[in-house]
């Protein structure tokens, strides 16, 4: 072969070579193991003759119940990913001391670590997320839809696109180094010359843009798609919070758009953004990323409090103690969280009245966050409580989150900071706040609203062995990470010399990972277990827990339209009231209009995962490919009228005749 | 139902009332994703006012922009806003032809307004002074490039628009597209208004 037909086909293959295909055995056998889920999937598809059936019903569904469920079983597929990347960091860290340098090269830990926290981020936590307002939120606030279906499902399929591209990041060429933020200049492309921040950059842009995507709808779904006579002080306080992230998303996702496409810039084009020479300015990207990246937290944990509200007021058997304050809780989060995120890096050196600000800032919002946990703590105070797995979760998040809160406190305080700052004090302490928060909150979520939607609860025995599991491991594991802060240890270290006496301490936190193992095998486990017993014992009726808000009043398995008639609320816990007084709805059945299925939110999203690839690899024409396809996918979905058909009342009134007499549909 | 009492449908009636709230509810989503846009606006306007300084000796907005340029640049474009207006108005009072007249004569301006902005980056990059040459010259190009982005995705949607009335005439769903694409059109506008103040204005007169 010629050399310069060598060159030409380098140059229509950009960067992509067959040398970036996986070497070392950890990384190939990763890399087998992520190829063969799909492959395994799609061959079980075709063997079973399902594929039409998935198309139809799953792919190009636009039914956020079904887009619920889509999201969170890649979030809990991708949440195995992540556990797999803590287990090597884990044991790196326990054996890499001294003249042992454990199983990991120093850039392949690097990488295991940022990967480990970007997934847990965007695609455990967003994905759990958005999976549960996707089911609940319609359900709660009386709707039969969102507000927008397809932009809906092309923001699913875009968080598709982005999980795709990350994993396929494991596959050829490498990922980012940089920590789970890539903070310039390492991550310039100076210092990072390979595709590994680039496969970053695209997984989250692409993610992102889904994610506002999704904020959008649901902030115009809950002001505009509640049912008649819900005002806003009579929503269930689980759509409040989901108001209030969604709030955040629209404010802070557009920074993240911006933030990321300008490191882009500065590694393709070769702009001075961020970079260490001509006039670029590093902090500037700590500044901005942090100004998207402290409203995220709020973003993830503000639906996990609404989720603990809707827990503590039903296993309480009470309504939810000091809702009006829960309410004005979650806005003054909103707005503090927009004003505190240089705590992120008091070190910068900003002057101490700007870092005073933000330290008293930080030390103000845990105010609002204490009235919430106080109100948990009084709805559950002389309440008939029904000890059962959502509410195990419920109290160990209030303590584990008041110790963590606690830490975040002192942390507050700059000088404080100065000493704590990149050490793992500083890893323990989000650790417990986001596991605990939004973790464990979203596990009680579905253990909470699991049998709504399947027709049976979840294994009560082995969803609480998993619970004590999880809970003495994630001590186990964490504990020790505030004292080896306290020790001087810093984050993000694959070796460590023996003379500094942290090795026991760093076995302890290991042996905390097998007892989250445990528990997440027991999860497995329960589900497996659940599903086998499905039609004895924990087969359920539609409102197993005696429940309070809309959803509960819904058969199991809940209709596509949800609500046959639109239901009347007059009240806060507006199912629980109607229970009550026993009231037979006997209005007319009304014409439903429904959303037609589509495949171009995954066209779109495919055009999208398409340009992603191909901007990492630097394959210009495929760049174009990409972007040619999302953009005709949207003009072409753009001249279709006719993207709803009609229900007429009488089809529904057959369906719910069938129902109520027991035939299935 | 329509025997009984004509001119009385009230079925018919609801399903008017609901059609008109569901377009309401389109239409206040996009105003929500006009927000999230100008998040993304303010931004690189952020970006912008950090780095305006950072020349690394390469030109600063005094030596490089000229005013009448970004006059003409403004005056094509707010002209296009004035002519997006009026293609609203034919539209509401269902003219077919002028509505597409005014469309394509807003559509003309945007264009003229893409030429000029391309041709000052490309007489910026023809002297050296790319957006490799300092961060000033990066957020320049950014901030700027990114409002000619939006025009030219503007530009695309205004001929879908178009052919889209041409072959569906003006019927509720294109006319909802129209209020969007002239809000879309307007925002771009007010951003442009920022633009020429704090890039060009303050670049030229402070030296």
């Amino acid at each position: 072969m010629s050399h310069s037909l060598i060159s030409t086909f380098g140059g229509f293959l950009g960067r992509l070579s067959l040398k970036w295909l996986p070497h070392d055995p950890i990384t190939a056998s990763g890399a087998i193991m992520l190829a063969a889920v799909p492959i395994a999937v799609a061959l079980f598809i075709t063997y079973t003759k399902r594929w039409k059936w998935i198309y139809r019903e799953w792919l190009t569904t636009q039914d956020p119940k079904r887009i619920g469920i889509m999201y969170i079983i890649i979030a809990i597929l991708m949440g195995l990913r992540g556990l797999a990347d803590v287990i090597m960091v884990r044991t790196q860290q326990a054996v890499s001391v001294g003249s042992n340098h454990g199983i990991l090269s120093a850039s392949h830990f690097q990488q295991v670590i940022s990967a480990h926290g970007t997934i847990m981020i965007f695609f455990v936590a967003m994905g759990l997320m958005f999976g549960i307002i996707n089911l609940i939120v319609p359900l709660q606030i009386g709707a039969r839809d969102v507000a927008f279906p397809f932009l809906n499902a092309t923001g699913f399929w875009l968080f598709f696109a982005g999980m795709a591209l990350i994993n396929i990041s494991l596959l050829i060429g490498d990922f980012s180094a940089t920590g789970w933020l890539a903070y310039p200049p390492l991550s310039e492309l100076k210092y990072s010359p390979t595709v590994g921040v680039d496969y970053w950059i695209w997984s989250l842009e692409i993610a992102g843009i889904g994610s506002l995507l999704a904020g959008i709808n649901f902030v115009v779904t809950i002001l505009k798609k509640r049912v008649k006579g819900m005002k806003l002080m009579k929503m269930p306080l689980f759509c409040w919070s989901v108001l209030g992230s969604m709030s955040l998303v629209i404010f802070a996702f557009p920074i993240l758009t911006v933030t990321l496409t300008l490191l882009a810039l500065d590694r393709t084009l070769g702009m001075h953004f961020f970079t260490s020479g001509h006039g670029g300015n590093m902090m500037m990207y700590v500044n901005l990323i942090w100004a998207w990246g402290h409203p995220e937290v709020y973003i993830l944990v503000l639906p996990a409090f609404g989720v603990y509200s809707e827990i503590a007021a039903v296993f309480s058997r009470k309504k939810l103690f000091g809702y009006v304050s829960m309410v004005w809780a979650i806005w003054a989060i909103v707005i503090l969280s927009f004003i505190v995120w240089l705590h992120h890096f008091f070190t910068m050196g900003a002057g101490s009245n700007v870092n005073a600000f933000f330290g008293i800032m930080t030390m103000i919002i845990a105010v609002p966050t204490g009235v919430k946990l106080f109100n948990w703590l009084f709805t559950m105070y002389k309440g008939k409580l029904n000890m059962k797995t959502p509410l195990y979760w419920l109290i160990a998040f209030v303590v584990v989150f008041t110790i963590g809160g606690m830490a975040g406190v002192l942390m507050a305080v700059p000088p404080i900071d100065f000493q704590l700052h990149n050490s793992l004090f500083l890893v323990a302490h989000f650790h417990m706040m986001i596991v605990s928060g939004v973790l464990f909150g979203y596990f009680a979520g579905i253990a909470y609203w699991y049998p709504k939607f399947l027709g049976y609860r979840l294994n009560e025995r082995l969803g609480r062995y998993a619970f004590w599991s999880w809970l003495v491991g994630f001590l186990l594991a964490f504990i020790p990470l505030y004292i080896l802060g306290f020790m001087g240890a810093t984050r993000r270290l694959d070796h460590y010399s023996a003379s500094l006496g942290w090795q026991p301490l760093f076995i302890v936190a290991a042996i905390g990972v097998v007892f989250i193992i445990l528990g997440v095998v027991l999860q497995i486990l329960q589900l497996i277990v659940s599903i086998w017993q499905r039609n004895g014992e924990l087969k359920v009726g539609h409102d197993p827990w005696d429940g309070r808000t809309l959803e509960w009043s819904l058969p199991t398995p809940i209709p596509a339209y949800n609500f046959a008639r639109l239901p009347e609320v007059s009240t806060r816990d507006a199912y629980w009231n109607a229970k009550k007084v026993k009231y037979i709805d006997r209005r007319p059945y009304e014409d439903i209009e429904m959303p037609k299925n589509s495949p171009l939110g995954m066209v779109i999203a495919g055009g999208a995962l398409i340009f992603g690839f191909a901007f990492v690899w630097h394959i210009w024409w495929l760049v174009i490919v990409g972007l040619l396809v999302s953009v005709f996918g949207l003009i072409y979905r753009s001249m279709d009228e006719h993207t709803e058909y009609t229900l007429p009342a009488s089809d529904v009134k057959q369906m719910e005749q069938m129902r109520a007499s027991g035939g299935g549909i | 139902m329509s025997e009984i009492s004509p001119g009385l449908d009230l079925a018919k009636a609801d399903q008017l009332i609901e059609r008109h709230e569901k377009d309401a509810t389109t239409v206040f989503g996009f105003w929500v994703y006009l927000m999230t846009d100008c998040v993304l606006f303010a931004s690189l306007f952020a970006t912008f006012a950090v780095l305006r300084n950072n020349t690394f000796g390469g030109p600063s907005g005094a030596t490089l922009f000229s005013l009448p340029y970004a006059l003409a640049e403004t005056l094509a474009l707010l002209t296009s806003s004035f002519t997006c207006g009026l293609a609203l108005l034919a539209a509401q009072a269902k003219r077919k032809t002028q509505t597409l007249v005014w469309f394509m004569i807003t559509f003309g301006l945007g264009l003229t307004f893409l030429v000029l902005e391309l041709s000052e980056f490309h007489k910026f990059v023809a002297m050296g002074d790319s957006w490799r040459r300092s961060g000033f010259l990066s957020a320049y190009f950014t901030l700027v490039g990114t409002h000619g982005l939006h025009i030219t995705i503007g530009l695309l949607w205004m001929v879908v628009m178009m052919l889209f009335i041409y072959k569906r005439g003006l019927n509720r769903l294109s006319l909802k597209r129209i209020r969007m694409l002239s809000m879309f059109w307007h925002f771009l506008d007010v951003v442009w208004i920022f633009i020429f103040t704090i890039v060009y204005l303050f670049g030229a007169l402070h030296a």
